[in-house]
Order: structure tokens, then sequence, then C-alpha cells
């Protein structure tokens, strides 16, 4: 029997089967952070999960609002400064994932949370960086979880908040850049992997009921397909309800 | 000596138009009082630092109290755009608004180097980003013993640091608990400071030697402002009020319903309205 399940479901359970019980993955807020709780309680009851708000192997009952919500704080091993999580733990190497999100991205992963339009007289003003140009080179592995759609998957970036591989792909070697950046990109839709020898981001897997062009019309650029893309598991039951049951958890504590 | 001073008269004395301010606290204890009495107070032309502009910053830029903001993520946290800061950077209201910014690893390293009174900070990072073609503020050092090249910025020494803690004795040392950010860097690299805390108590009741604790002789003014950190949140104290947040979308969309906003909830109140949000003290 078949479960009815939501691609926003999809994605989350898609990205949280991505990390393994040794990760130590530093955590970014929205939907990287729902992904790494919903692994942390279903197959990697050990992970190591960090908010650059400083809260080290935390465990939230509910999703944090934002980054140094107190239940980080309050169900964390131990809670370090600010200036000591990126200079000790980021930056000295002890990230096996950083865990990001964005607003828009580009075929070899380059992320943009910083300005649509000219930086100067910017259409649109996002957030910018906070964490992420930093996570993106000193985490050992990348992962990335977006929605896909036309505004979020482009072909040319106004502006590289955080690099992926580059404009071209070759830029992470050519910068002396030893960690692997973004393997994996999660979506809705489909599942991405860097191309070895291009690293274009190439579409490994699709997820049931998605077609081939529903990836297209919701793509900026014409994505590759591997050769061998499969179908993507379908959640099971459990998954469903651990996420269901987070979700519920979270919206009743936030009160919104 | 820290003084025991009340939040106008700390306000009036130490913040001045034009100064170099950093209000700190990462998600935490954000000294919301304290931002509330410079707009009521009506301080204008200043620098805003702070990694995470978000509601405090967005009050006081959207009722004009800035003409400069240095941070590194600006936004509502959880919820989405930061409206009024976005109405300044897009549209020039009520005001133009400068922008320097930089990463968040940036900025908690120029905390750092301003506290160890050092002129600049140096971190493996801003690599393969475009943040250094439009702020010529980070810029690059080659490492005298293996010449790797490493990004630098600017050291950040405030003319005044704000934050907002839990509680201060009667000598004026105060403690912090939970997630404490950069306050102690924004404390020892400013010119003058002002602490707001929560309660002033006869023994600190410090949880362990190696607790978080600015010693009074560190710190301009002390103000005690129970419940100083709502919306945000106060370890122990009272819990972040996340549908604040959430409603804050709403309110400061449009510029006039921000402005009755404030008008209703800060520039006719005063510090002690806060009290309400104060929660009991976690141990006695």
């Amino acid at each position: 029997m078949s479960l009815a399940f939501t691609p926003n479901e999809m994605m989350t359970i898609a990205a949280a089967r991505a990390l393994r019980n040794e990760d130590v993955c530093f955590v970014g807020i929205g939907a990287p952070s729902a992904a790494c709780n919903l692994a942390r309680m279903t197959h990697a009851p050990d992970i190591t999960l960090i908010y650059e708000s400083g809260t080290i192997a935390t465990k939230p009952n509910v999703l944090p609002l934002s980054i140094g919500d107190g239940e980080l704080c309050d169900t964390a091993l131990t809670t370090v400064p600010v200036p000591e999580m990126f200079r000790y733990w980021l930056q000295g190497g002890r990230i096996t994932v950083g865990f990001l999100g964005g607003a828009q991205i580009d075929r070899f992963a380059n992320l943009n949370t910083t300005v649509v339009g000219d930086y100067h007289k910017p259409k649109v003003r996002l957030p910018g960086g906070g964490g992420a140009p930093e996570i993106a080179t000193n985490c050992r592995e990348i992962f990335i979880i977006m929605a896909m759609g036309k505004r979020a998957f482009i072909d040319t970036l106004p502006f590289i908040t955080s690099m992926g591989h580059g404009v071209t792909g070759r830029e992470r070697r050519a910068l002396g850049v030893k960690s692997l950046g973004p393997t994996r990109l999660i979506t809705d839709l489909c599942l991405f992997e860097p191309d070895p020898e291009t690293k274009e981001m190439t579409v490994v897997s699709i997820h049931p009921g998605v077609t081939r062009e529903q990836i297209l019309e919701n793509c900026g650029w014409t994505p590759a397909f591997a050769a061998e893309a499969i179908e993507t598991r379908a959640p099971d039951a459990i998954e469903l309800e651990v996420l269901r049951d987070i979700q519920a958890r979270t919206k009743a504590a936030h009160g919104g | 000596m820290a003084k025991f001073l009340d939040l106008a008269t700390a306000v009036a004395e130490m913040v001045h138009d034009g100064d170099v301010l950093a209000l700190e606290g990462f998600t935490h204890l954000i000294p919301f009082a304290a931002g509330h009495e410079i707009i009521r107070q009506k301080r204008r032309n200043l620098t805003l630092i702070r990694m995470t502009p978000d509601l405090i910053y967005d009050q006081m830029i959207g009722m004009g109290c800035a003409s400069k903001l240095v941070f590194s993520w600006g936004g509502n946290p959880g919820v989405g755009s930061t409206h009024r800061i976005r109405d300044a950077v897009e549209n020039q209201w009520p005001q133009p608004l400068a922008l320097e910014e930089h990463s968040h690893a940036a900025m908690a390293n120029a905390y750092e180097a301003g506290a160890a009174n050092l002129p600049f900070a140096m971190l493996r990072g801003y690599i393969g980003v475009d943040l250094p073609k439009v702020n010529p503020q980070i810029r690059k050092i080659a490492c005298p013993y293996t010449g790797e090249e490493l990004a630098t910025v600017p050291a950040i020494r405030p003319d005044v640091g704000i934050v907002h803690a839990l509680r201060a004795d009667r000598e004026g040392n105060v403690l912090l608990e939970g997630i404490t950010g950069c306050q102690k860097e924004v404390v020892l690299a400013s010119r003058r400071t002002i602490v707001t805390v929560e309660e002033i108590v006869d023994d600190l009741r410090a949880p362990s030697p190696n607790s978080v604790i600015l010693p009074s002789w560190t710190i301009g003014a002390v103000v005690a402002v129970p419940g100083g950190a709502h919306p945000s949140y106060a370890h122990g104290y009272y819990k972040r009020d996340n549908s604040f947040y959430i409603a804050w979308d709403k309110i400061s969309r449009e510029r006039e319903s921000f402005l009755a906003w404030m008008e209703e909830n800060v520039m006719r109140k005063g510090p002690e309205a806060f009290a309400a949000h104060a929660g009991k003290r976690a141990a006695s």
C-alpha cells in the first residue's frame, strides 16, 4: 500500500536519509533543521547537531523558529560562545556536513541569499550570508535542501553568497579549498549530485510520481540526468509519522 | 566601577548622535528595552553594528535612528524579511541606509579582535564569494609562515556596546548564561557600555567557577530592566516569544501599521512596560 505524502514531506525525508549516525552536522535554520532532527529521531539517533548560536549536540523536541531558541540550549551537551563556534568548531575542521538552504542556486550549487538585482540598487534585499560563506568551505561536505522553481533554480546568479563548485565547476581546486563542497542537493522533485568530472549538479533520483518534464519546467537551466537515474524510495509510515509529529509539536509550541 | 542608572539617564549620558553602536545578543538576551529608549530619545545618524539585525534594528532603522548598518544576516529569524530594513535599503525610507556587510564568522572574529585590542581579525573565509567585491573592508593577508592567503576584516571598536544580561550583584558584576553569543567580546571591545539586567541581587549565584561574568569595572552602566529582552528571551527567566516574531511580519510590512505600533508601544511607554514579560528567576 502506498501512503499519501506532499512534495515537501518527500524532500525533508529524502534529506534526512542523507545523514549518517556518525555525522557532526552544522544545521541551517528552516528546512535543514527539520531534516536533521528527523534524521536524529529516526535512523541517526547519535548524530551530533550543531547550530551556529553555539549549541553542540542539541536534541530539540520541537523545531526551533530561530537559530538560537532556548530549546536548543536547554537540550545541548554544551553551549559555546559564537566566536568560538566559528573559530574552533567550524574553521577548526570538526564538522562533517554543513546543511544549507538558500534563496537561489545555480547548476554548480553556488548559493545566493544576498540580493536580487544590483547589489547597490537591489530589486530585493535578501537576509545575507550569515554563517553560510564559511560553512560552505570549512565543512567536509555540504548538503543543500531547496524546493525547485524557476525563480530559485537559475542559470546565472546575481550574487554568489556562498561557493558551491564555483562559476565553472573548477574554482574549489583553483582556490586551494580541500573540502568536497555540495555533494547532495535535495529538492521537492528529485535529488541531484555533482557529476564527478564537471561538478555540474545532475539528477540522480526522481521522486515517485514526478516526471522529467516537471523537473525541466521548474529549473532555470536544462539539468543533466544521470544515465542510471532511479526513482526515490517513497516515504515509509514511520518517517511520515515522526515528521508530522515534530511539525505538529512545533506549530503548537510557537503559537503561530 | 559600573554606575547604577535608570535607562533614560544611561542612554542620555552614553549614546550620542553619530555614535557607532553595537547592540548584541544572538537570538537570546537582545537588549530591546535599551533600543526602545534610544528610539524615544530620537538619536540620529547612528552606525548600528549587529551580527543579526532582527526586530530591534528593524524598529530603530524604521524610526530613523541610523544612517549605516554593519551586519552579517538581516532578517526575522524563521519568519522572513525585516521589512523596515528592506524599505530603507530598497526605497531609502525613512532615510538612506549605507550597508557594510560581512559574514557571521568575520563579525565574530572582528568583535574578538576588538576585545583583544588588535587592529584586525583574520579568518579562513570569504573564499570564492562576491562579498569582498562590494565590501572594500574585506582584505587579504599572506600567512608569514606558510604563505596561505587568509581574509581580514578590521576590528570592531564601538563607541557604545549595549547588551542584556541575566543579573547583576550590588557591586555591578554581571552574569550571563545560555547562548552568550558575542556579548562578552562586545562589552570588552566598546569604549562605553550599558548592560541591562533582569534583576539586581545580593549574590550572583554563579552556577560554576567558569560562568560568564563581566566584572563591574568593565561596565559603564548597569540598569535593571526586568523583561528587557522581550520578545527575545532570558535563559531561566522567560521564553522567546515566537508568536510576537510571527506577528511582527504583519505589523512591520506597511509603514502606517509600523508607525502606529511604535507610537503605541514604544513612544508612549517606558522601560517599566517590559516588566509584564519578566519571568521568575530560575533559582533562588
